[in-house]
């Protein structure tokens, strides 16, 4: 239960970041918080040859309305996200799902930005961040490119950031504070990973849903939306019976994964049922 | 190929330590085994169990999830800051009128957990104390008496206060 031996660097600013990772293929990884990092070191299931420890670098961990967006930054850790005042306003999604979120000790050094580069299938965040059409900030050398949500989780622990970019910032456009939302999770105790968790958020035009995003924690081997379901909801009248519509729709695409925690049957009804609960608190606001 | 070691400078329960570590010391061996402060405890060392909870610049954390070399000009709090033996914290005082400990393997991070959550707020809820002691495993207790000394340390607290 000890990590192997590995080089530390800790730079100064985000320019010797971008240095350490430039050369690198692989063996070097970034140490934000260590939430999720240093576990799998202890337990050996990774052996980065040097770490470039980000935690020193000014100015990552602002969080602030920057026009029509919100802007967390990456090394924001999750505590102060769930308790900042502009979030609260602008992305009352993110402060619900933080509920589900580890403990304290662990929000309190853990990061946002460690947390979607982990990529986890089981954390709630990717699944929040695809529900508010987030986009994620990456840099390198190189310069500077923004990925949609949508775009970034690729599979287990795997997301579109090459080995030489860092991500610096989520922008979540404002007009996700408007739009109804919920969100929903099974977890086998307070503060574990999601066995499922469900994103909702859609806007209301002329009495219609508008716009839905259904996103899910548990229910693939990454974050996803459902496409299929988020059809079923769009342009119809908000009411239970179109919810579980919608929500047996999202069952039926789901493609959960099996652990000794759960099976995939069990998964793909928790899909039906947290869609259905998630979709009716949306509805009543 | 030789890691070079890293000297760390830290502030423990306001004693200054500066000691050269290798990198990938975690900071619940660096506590234990440099310092020689054994309040501290180790279990499952990866972040699942809470008892090398400890405050690191004012908030807890968990120990066996940071190297020594990143508290490097950090201040860090540790249950030997709390009380001694003859003059009991206010909020060990009440774990032991509570029975709040049986084997006293989790007592240290459910200490610093609640210095945390009483130095923040002298008036938590019932379901703030329930959230503070629930992310440490307890294998003793059934956690009612832990949260009836809570709530006790934390009444105590606000009494003084006044």
């Amino acid at each position: 239960m000890k990590p192997p031996p590995f080089e530390y660097v800790r730079p100064v600013d985000l320019d010797g970041v971008l240095g350490a990772l430039a050369q690198n293929s692989g063996e070097t990884k970034i140490l934000a918080g260590g939430q999720s990092l240093v576990p799998m070191m202890n337990l050996r299931l990774v052996a980065p040859k040097r770490l470039v420890d980000i935690n020193r670098v000014p100015g990552l961990d602002r969080i602030a309305r920057d026009g029509d967006r919100l802007l967390i930054g990456a090394l924001a850790r999750h505590t102060d996200v769930l308790t900042s005042p502009v979030v609260r306003e602008y992305a009352p999604l993110v402060v619900a799902a933080y509920r589900h979120v580890a403990h304290r000790p662990i929000r309190n050094r853990g990061t946002i930005g460690g947390n979607l580069a982990h990529a986890d299938p089981a954390s709630e965040l990717p699944a929040v961040m695809l529900a508010l059409d987030a986009e994620f900030v990456l840099r390198s050398l190189a310069g500077e490119r923004q990925v949609a949500a949508e775009r970034f989780f690729l599979g287990t622990f795997e997301t579109a950031a090459r080995a030489a970019e860092v991500l610096t910032a989520i922008h979540i456009p404002l007009a996700a504070g408007s739009r109804r939302w919920g969100f929903e999770e099974t977890s086998q105790r307070q503060g574990d990973f999601a066995l499922v968790a469900v994103a909702v958020t859609f806007a209301v035009d002329g009495g219609r849903c508008a716009n839905p995003r259904l996103a899910y924690a548990g229910a693939a081997d990454r974050a996803v939306r459902i496409a299929a379901a988020e059809a079923a909801l769009e342009g119809q009248s908000p009411d239970q019976t179109l919810f579980e519509q919608v929500a047996a729709k999202a069952a039926e695409a789901a493609d959960p994964p099996e652990d000794l925690h759960a099976d995939a049957a069990y998964r793909r009804d928790l899909v039906r049922a947290l869609t259905r609960r998630a979709l009716s608190a949306a509805a009543r606001g | 190929m030789p890691i070079a070691s890293e000297s760390v400078r830290v502030t423990v329960n306001g004693t200054m330590y500066e000691r050269n570590v290798e990198p990938r010391l975690l900071l619940s061996d660096f506590l234990r085994h440099e310092l020689g402060l054994t309040g501290t405890h180790v279990g499952c060392e990866h972040g699942v169990c809470g008892m090398c909870t400890i405050l690191l610049d004012g908030r807890t954390a968990r120990s066996c999830l940071a190297f020594a070399v990143q508290a490097d000009g950090c201040q860090i709090r540790t249950v030997e800051g709390l009380g001694t033996a003859d003059a009991l914290h206010a909020i060990q005082e009440a774990f032991w009128e509570m029975h709040g400990l049986q084997c006293g393997y989790c007592t240290p991070a459910m200490l610093m957990a609640a210095v945390e959550l009483i130095e923040a707020n002298p008036n938590p809820s019932r379901e703030e104390i329930l959230e503070t002691v629930g992310g440490i495993l307890c294998r003793c207790t059934g956690y009612q008496t832990i949260v009836e000394a809570v709530e006790l340390a934390a009444r105590r607290t606000r009494e003084r206060a006044q």
